[in-house]
């Protein structure tokens, strides 16, 4: 191998290596990779990449002579790692919280005195986690943390990134709601799409946020109702805030199957975005 | 925001940030129930250190006016074994053992002729249930002085005539809402409600608060695995409200 040889190799392995350590996720995740490797050729080629895939090809191909699968591919970064993390240990401690609930639930399932004792509902064992009572409670007492935890952080990442506004429901989506929810349930037309998210989305994204909220509040005052008696107080009392307590679970229990149907119909690559945080082919244009 | 991008590259920076989802599989363990037993004790381990840091010694819990106690019969009888353990009321003694400066037994009336204070108060079940009642007795500070114990110790243990036993951090029994309770409504403490006497503490869930008192003791020491009767079959030690 000649001296130039050996240079050029060692330059592409440089260029290799670069690329190689770009953050993708700080600052701007869906920017960096591009600037460093294959911005020039994008900006260039951009308005005649969607025309012309083939031209695309054809000037990425300089870069990397031998690629392969070089094509051009629409993504977006749509899923930053803490939305990630945050989204999968919710989701698992959520799932902790209601099966281990339902079993607490079951030592009393009533809302009303206990003599006489009118039993509400009988929920199966099989949907509930912990074996009995205490095993429950361990498993309550336990993942309450890490669902408090992974709340707390999703929303101060939310907040201090400034990612918020993709996903809070705000009065301007008001109108969205229901054309978006006509077409889901009732096979009406879909609504154009404007952004990552669509007003139904951000209304059950949102709320689910609020059911959190109130899971955390109500389940402070069950598990420490002498401690924090003003709290007790704002919800009329130990004996409603149970009631709450119940109801936001509820809440979640109405969220939960639509978005995994959701998720369902939307396939896999949809899925795998929570995952890689990257979507293949959005269907939203910028 | 859209991107474009090359395939394989796509694939790449996928494939890159999924890894980085790699710490949640940690919580993988939980699936394992040899592991899990042992974690989610640790979990209420946790919680109960939690709780003893957020308890507040002086700060009250809500008491109600007469009105909004619920009638005596509507007051649960709770178990864990046999309602009435049958004591004999006539010869029954309180021991008091461990790091007290009086140790020895001790009878109903010298525990009645302590200071004697009434409150109608909260009585919440690990279940879920709760009851509004009205209780009568001598504070448990007050019994603590009267047998020298150190208020020094880390905790107060009791044993039951049915054998249940428990045991309580110091800082819960020196509460001032904190009974040894021989009156319920007014009326000697009946027998399925643990006569002649039982601990009453609206700031502990109702299995701390252990009827048929026949032990107290004070120590620094509690026995791995005889903390509690149901705490030693998996409940939160602390169980606090």
């Amino acid at each position: 191998m000649s001296k130039e040889e050996q240079d050029q190799e060692h330059q592409e392995e440089q260029h290799a290596e670069k690329r190689d350590t770009v953050p993708p996720s700080e600052p701007d995740p869906v920017d960096e990779p591009v600037k460093e490797s294959c911005a020039v050729e994008i900006t260039e080629v951009k308005a005649e990449a969607v025309a012309e895939p083939a031209l695309a090809q054809s000037v990425a191909n300089l870069d990397e002579p031998a690629a392969e699968g070089s094509a051009l591919v629409r993504a977006a970064y749509e899923h930053p790692l803490p939305i990630r993390l945050t989204h999968w240990v919710n989701a698992i401690s959520l799932f902790v919280m209601v099966t281990s609930g339902l079993r607490i639930f079951r030592a009393f399932p009533s809302f009303g005195p206990k003599i006489p004792e009118k039993i509400l509902l009988d929920i199966p064992k099989s949907l509930t986690l912990g074996g009995w009572l205490g095993g429950a409670l361990q498993w309550h007492f336990t993942f309450m943390w890490f669902f408090v935890a992974s709340g707390v952080f999703y929303l101060a990442y939310q907040v201090c990134s400034g990612h918020y506004r993709t996903v809070l429901f705000t009065p301007t989506d008001i109108p969205g709601v229901w054309p978006m929810a006509r077409h889901y349930f009732f096979f009406g037309p879909k609504p154009p799409v404007a952004g990552q998210y669509n007003p139904l989305q951000k209304l059950a994204y949102t709320s689910s946020v609020a059911f959190g909220a109130l899971s955390l509040l109500t389940g402070i005052v069950l598990y420490k109702p002498a401690q924090f008696s003003w709290l007790a107080f704002l919800f009329g009392g130990f004996h409603l805030t149970r009631i709450w307590h119940f109801a936001a679970m509820c809440g979640f229990l109405a969220f939960i199957p639509g978005h995994l149907i959701m998720v369902l119909l939307h396939g896999w690559s949809n899925f795998f975005s929570m995952l890689s945080g990257w979507k293949r082919e959005p269907e939203y244009q910028e | 925001m859209i991107t474009r991008l090359k395939d394989k590259e796509l694939k790449r920076q996928s494939r890159r940030q999924l890894l980085k989802l790699a710490p949640v599989a940690v919580l993988g363990v939980f699936a394992f129930p040899k592991v899990s037993d042992r974690l989610v004790a640790a979990g209420v381990h946790f919680s109960d250190w939690a709780s003893g840091e957020m308890f507040r010694s002086q700060h009250r819990a809500q008491t109600f006016a007469d009105s909004e106690v619920v009638p005596f019969a509507k007051f649960p009888y709770n178990g864990y074994d046999v309602l009435d353990p049958e004591v004999d009321l006539e010869k029954w003694r309180l021991m008091v053992e461990g790091d007290v400066q009086h140790p020895g037994e001790y009878t109903l009336a010298q525990i009645q002729a302590l200071p004697k204070v009434s409150q109608n108060t909260r009585h919440v079940c690990v279940e879920g249930w709760d009851v509004v009642g009205s209780f009568g007795g001598a504070r448990v500070s007050d019994f603590l002085k009267l047998v020298g114990a150190n208020t020094g110790a880390h905790f107060v243990e009791v044993e039951c005539a049915d054998d249940y036993y428990e045991s309580i951090d110091m800082a819960s029994a020196l509460h001032p809402q904190s009974l040894m309770c021989y009156e319920m409504y007014g009326a000697p403490l009946d027998r399925m409600h643990g006569a002649p006497l039982r601990l009453q503490m609206p700031t502990k869930l109702g299995y701390k608060q252990a009827k048929y008192l026949t032990v107290v003791r004070v120590t620094n020491v509690l026995k791995a695995g005889k903390t509690g009767y149901w705490e030693d079959q998996g409940y939160s030690w602390f169980g606090g409200l």
